[in-house]
């Protein structure tokens, strides 16, 4: 049996070890917000926080996160102690998702880059950013939303 | 111009090192008998080290190495080199950018996916960029202490033979090609150039 | 996507179907017979919506049965006792906002409360068939513009029946009702909510005929309105295809052929993969599915099993790209079937002062939407019930229940969001929900009682065909010694998708419009134009990708238009203002994406350079404008200016997204995009080989719209055409050089 700690709540699970968290958390939990884009750690839609660091959970074993705190998409307003977190709210104001099935990670990886960055420049967001695909083409918004999210998280 | 330690509490001022003793008793610093040799023994040492160090380079240079030993602020994949794609930087700390940890990604050990990874997967620092070196630049970077991570030489080759990441060269999963020199070829080499000096080869004209 | 020849040509629209299509009028006219009727102002023909033969009255009568119900007065809304309005979506929600967009027409006409409403997706049936097509469809850009009429009329109706309802019950003359959003009110005071007055109306029958308001009455129209679905977005809780699970569900993960064509030689048993986890291994025409309880067992069980798998290779020389791009280059050089003889182009070709020539070539392109295809499919052995993002509900369900062998009224298709479709999630063939519904019929056939859910990788999705086809253009164009454009050739090359499909009767006289559009009867007034196509046939099945024929003909025509401006030492802007009429919407969004971009006119940092390109597509128009220079010997688009003319602005904050997202689409496809064959293997595995633009290289788009009250006209591809032509036109003007082959990896830059 593997721990795990997922949005607050402690699982022990009977899931082979080298089964990727993401699959853990999908099919094990039924926690479907991660998203599968690639299976390779190319596309960012299945980014979580790990102990606090964004990781790639399509490609982070379960033996590799036993033990450790895990926060998804759907912990993640919980994580902010809001209904929503400052990274949730500036998306819905700047209208940016169109899909939407790349945004859990997006915003997962936004909300990493605002919680060691608070006042990202273009660059911090080019660089923090382009592990992220999204096909329906929203960049320009998430830059925007990064921006307005920190704005409301300063409030 | 080789430097090196005084180890043996001998040395020629003419920049022409000979070290006549094992290898072992060399890098454990402890006194070695030293006799003294004709110049051409000690030209056939000093060539011998700087040949040991071509091979030595050659692995240094092999894409698997190379790619996170890079001098710019970014690491570098496949056989061609090219930049690490999804814009990933190297950051302040060698260890990525906030959301684009190098961990975020890699992890300790080769995945099935293909990503590969190995312990403290990063970029070696800055200081250890071996890109655009020549032979001679190489040996200097590799023996300089304010270069490499404070090593000695001894811990150096401790590095290289023992430490998971560096090893990683030689089982990089994926379709990705391993260092074609053997491992322990390699730190054979690395012994003997250590052996007869680490005399760095000539520089570049 | 099909509906292009519609508004341009539809006298050639000879469907299996038996369409009619006209153009939309201002006075909309419910029968009592529940028919909705268009009135043509011009066009004279009629558009026949169908209430599934079900009355409006009938429909009411039955929610009455129901009190506790509320109120429906149609398929499309209804309104509960608590006054919420709940809104059924007959179209699919990929991104492109239709979620939002097409509520507004009915809150609009309603009068409902925008805060009060929700939506929910439409089960199949004919009511919810698309307004031009009887079947359920999502696609084409139309959503939006073809439900402009009608979903008003629903909250039209809806609205009038509540006015009745609440002067009966004041007894009063509804002509001193009222609506504000969610009430009656009197003009004595007294207010109703539609809640309080739901039961009542439910049982009055709907008026002949409701008046629509005028524009420039609209509360939410027009308006900028945020997306409904954003907060389930956002907070993980949206319900993608892949998402939905059913209690014991069992994943499938299938091994396709290696090349298309190939079949599987059998199936044996013994090296079926057995594991723990591992349910099971059927045979599907598509190859052979392995079912386990989770995707992680069944995609390693797949993949240890694909290896051992034989096929039987299909006939003829395997696909090569590099091979079939030199053939059609060749077969350019050939007459081929007319698509448009506009005057005596050979001869006036023959009699220009100069001629220019060129060959244009792009590859077969993948849609790679985020969300791998799926379906999760239950079937009983009577009934079944389908879970998949779809754009074409009607075929699949038709598809499944075929598979089945049931009939689709035993099939219950429900969509979910789609995580991106860009045509994909649209093939005639309903080629992954029929695979679904395979893998379903053959794990219960082997003793399996559970739904099971069919995943594709996104290696299986980038190999999995239905590419956007091949294409090339031979052009030649004549100039005449005062620098004008008197001759056009152009000759194209590339499949059809139409073609073995039930779309197949749009194919007239041997020309499939979805290849020539764009090019064909181009709206550049040159006195002689000759186009001609062939349509090769090959074994890679291809497929509509965002924007379908503009795609390519956008390209060649406006990156050709360039090459005869350079070559009459002419500037690429007068000589398209020549070419276009002066009063035509083409010409309109061409000056304002001029003057916002300041082309020709502001200085650009050393380096930057500006290209152009107009186009219109799906009854849109759209110039752009791109601000490109070179870094490190790549291309860097900086900006594109987007003037975008849709007629009639619903949401403008839609379009202005759908703009900027089909910018980027288009990009990825123009810097990376190529599906490469060799021996008949599809060379791109995954994001690391099939790239797209990320956020460090995507442009500042900006997006100025025209909404005049011209013919409405679809977004959600209309911006993907211009930006190849603009960014190439562009990168001319940088380097001097011209490129005339994508993607741009294949280019070399200085």
């Amino acid at each position: 049996m593997t721990p795990l700690t997922v949005n607050g709540t402690t699982h022990q699970l009977d899931v082979a070890p080298d089964t990727p968290l993401l699959w853990v958390l999908r099919e094990h939990l039924g926690l479907t917000g991660t998203k599968f884009g690639c299976g390779m750690a190319l596309c960012g839609a299945c980014t979580v926080h790990v102990d606090g660091e964004a990781v790639r959970s399509c490609s982070a074993p379960l033996s590799s996160v036993a033990g450790r705190k895990i926060v998804t998409i759907e912990g993640l307003a919980a994580l902010a102690g809001r209904d929503l977190h400052p990274v949730q709210q500036a998306w819905i104001e700047e209208d940016v998702v169109q899909c939407g099935y790349c945004h859990s990670g997006q915003i997962m990886s936004a909300a990493a880059l605002l919680a060691k960055v608070p006042k990202p420049t273009d660059a911090d967001i080019d660089a923090a950013m382009s592990g992220n695909i999204c096909r329906c083409g929203t960049y320009q918004r998430i830059r925007a939303g990064i921006h307005r999210a920190a704005a409301l998280a300063a409030k | 111009m080789a430097s090196f330690h005084s180890i043996a509490g001998f040395h020629l001022v003419t920049g022409a090192v000979v070290i006549v003793g094992s290898a072992a008793a060399m890098i454990s610093g402890c006194a070695a008998d030293a006799s003294r040799t004709t110049s051409s023994e000690s030209a056939a040492e000093r060539a011998r080290s700087q040949a040991a160090f071509v091979e030595i380079a050659a692995v240094l240079r092999h894409p698997r190495c190379i790619n996170c030993h890079t001098v710019t602020d970014f690491p570098r994949q496949g056989d061609a080199g090219r930049r690490h794609a999804q814009f990933v930087l190297r950051g302040p700390d060698n260890h990525g950018v906030p959301a684009m940890r190098c961990n975020s990604c890699h992890q300790d050990s080769n995945q099935e996916n293909g990503v590969p990874g190995a312990p403290h997967w990063a970029l070696a620092p800055l200081s250890m960029s071996w890109e655009g070196l020549d032979d001679n630049q190489l040996a200097e970077a590799l023996k300089d202490e304010s270069k490499n991570g404070g090593r000695s030489l001894e811990s150096l080759l401790d590095h290289m033979a023992h430490d998971p990441l560096v090893l990683w060269g030689w089982n990089p999963g994926g379709t990705r090609e391993p260092v074609p020199v053997p491992h322990e070829t390699f730190v054979r080499r690395l012994e003997e150039w250590m052996a007869t000096g680490a005399v760095s080869p000539e520089p570049s004209p | 996507m099909i509906t292009a020849s519609l508004r341009s040509n539809p006298a050639a629209v000879r469907s299996a179907f038996q369409l009619a299509v006209v153009p939309p009028a201002i006075v909309a006219e419910l029968s009592r017979r529940g028919f909705l009727k268009l009135a043509g102002a011009t066009a004279g023909l009629v558009l026949a919506f169908h209430f599934t033969g079900r009355s409006a009255r009938a429909a009411s009568a039955a929610a009455s049965a129901t009190a506790t119900a509320g109120f429906a007065p149609n398929a499309f809304l209804r309104i509960g006792t608590d006054g919420v309005v709940t809104i059924t979506i007959n179209h699919s929600e990929m991104g492109q906002g239709i979620t939002t967009a097409l509520p507004m027409l009915i809150a609009e006409e309603l009068d409902a409360d925008w805060s009060r409403l929700r939506t929910e997706f439409a089960p199949v049936a004919a009511e919810y068939n698309h307004a031009f097509f009887p079947i359920q469809m999502t696609g084409g850009s139309t959503s939006t513009w073809t439900e402009f009429e009608r979903l008003r009329t629903a909250g039209a109706t809806a609205r009038a029946l509540l006015l009745q309802a609440a002067a009966a019950e004041w007894k009063v003359s509804i002509d001193g009702c009222r609506t504000e959003p969610g009430v009656v009110i009197h003009r004595d005071g007294r207010r109703l909510d539609y809640g309080a007055l739901a039961e009542r109306a439910a049982r009055l029958t709907p008026p002949e005929k409701v008046t629509l308001k005028e524009p420039s009455a609209f509360r939410l129209i027009g308006k900028p309105t945020r997306r409904l679905d954003s907060l389930e977005k956002v907070t993980g809780a949206a319900q993608f295809g892949l998402d939905v699970h059913p209690a014991g569900t069992l994943v499938a993960v299938v091994a396709r052929a290696p090349v298309f064509g190939a079949t599987l030689e059998g199936l044996d048993p013994a090296a079926s993969g057995k594991g723990p986890g591992v349910k099971g291994v059927v045979q599907v025409p598509s190859g052979a599915a392995v079912i386990a309880d989770d995707f992680w067992t069944a995609k390693k069980a797949r993949d240890a099993l694909a290896p051992t798998l034989r096929w039987k290779m299909p006939e003829g020389a395997p696909v090569d790209t590099t091979a079939q791009a030199a053939r059609f280059r060749e077969l350019a050089r050939e007459p081929g079937v007319p698509a448009e003889n506009t005057g005596d182009a050979a001869a006036a070709l023959r009699g220009a002062a100069k001629v220019v020539e060129a060959d244009y070539a792009v590859p077969y392109l993948a849609h790679a939407p985020m969300e791998p295809l799926n379906a999760t499919v239950t079937f009983d052995g009577t009934r079944a019930e389908v879970w998949t993002g779809t754009q074409f509900q009607t075929m699949d369900r038709a598809a499944v229940a075929n598979v089945l062998g049931i009939a689709p009224e035993q099939v219950e298709l429900r969509t979910t969001l789609l995580g991106g479709g860009f045509g994909r999630r649209a093939t005639p063939s309903s080629d992954w929900v029929v695979e679904a519904a395979h893998v379903a019929k053959a794990a219960r056939a082997a003793g399996l009682r559970a739904p099971v859910k069919t995943m594709w990788t996104r290696e299986d999705d980038l190999a999995g065909g239905y590419y956007r086809p091949m294409f090339h253009h031979r052009l030649a164009g004549g100039l005449d010694a005062q620098g004008r454009v008197v001759a056009w050739q152009q000759t194209i090359v590339g499949q059809s998708f139409l073609a073995g499909t039930p779309f197949a009767e749009m194919i007239k006289d041997g020309v499939d419009e979805t290849s020539v559009e764009g090019a064909a009867h181009s709206v550049y007034a040159v006195p002689a134009r000759r186009v001609e196509l062939h349509t090769p046939t090959l074994p890679v099945p291809t497929l509509w990708w965002r924007s379908v024929g503009h795609t390519h003909t956008a390209l060649a025509v406006e990156c050709f238009m360039d090459e005869l401006a350079h070559a009459a030492g002419r500037s690429p802007l007068d000589l398209r203002r020549e070419l276009l009429p002066a009063d035509s919407r083409e010409r309109r969004v061409l000056d304002l994406a001029v003057e916002k971009s300041g082309y020709e006119r502001v200085n650009l940092p050393a380096g930057h350079a500006h290209g152009l390109a107009v186009h219109a597509s799906f009854g849109s128009f759209v110039a752009q404008v791109a601000e490109v220079s070179l870094q490190d010997g790549w291309p860097r688009v900086h900006r594109v200016t987007a003037a975008v003319d849709c007629g009639t602005a619903v949401n403008p904050l839609t379009i202005t997204a759908q703009v900027e997202g089909s910018v980027v689409f288009a990009l990825s496809a123009l810097l990376y995009g190529e599906i490469t064959l060799v021996e008949g293997r599809v060379q791109q595995q995954n994001f690391h080989n099939y790239e797209v633009v990320r956020m460090h290289e995507a442009p500042v788009v900006d997006v100025h719209i025209i909404a005049r009250g011209d013919q409405m006209g679809g977004i959600g591809e209309t911006g993907v055409p211009p930006t190849f032509a603009a960014v190439l036109n562009a990168l001319f003007a940088v380097t001097g050089k011209r490129i005339r082959s994508l993607p741009l990896t294949r280019a070399k830059f200085a």
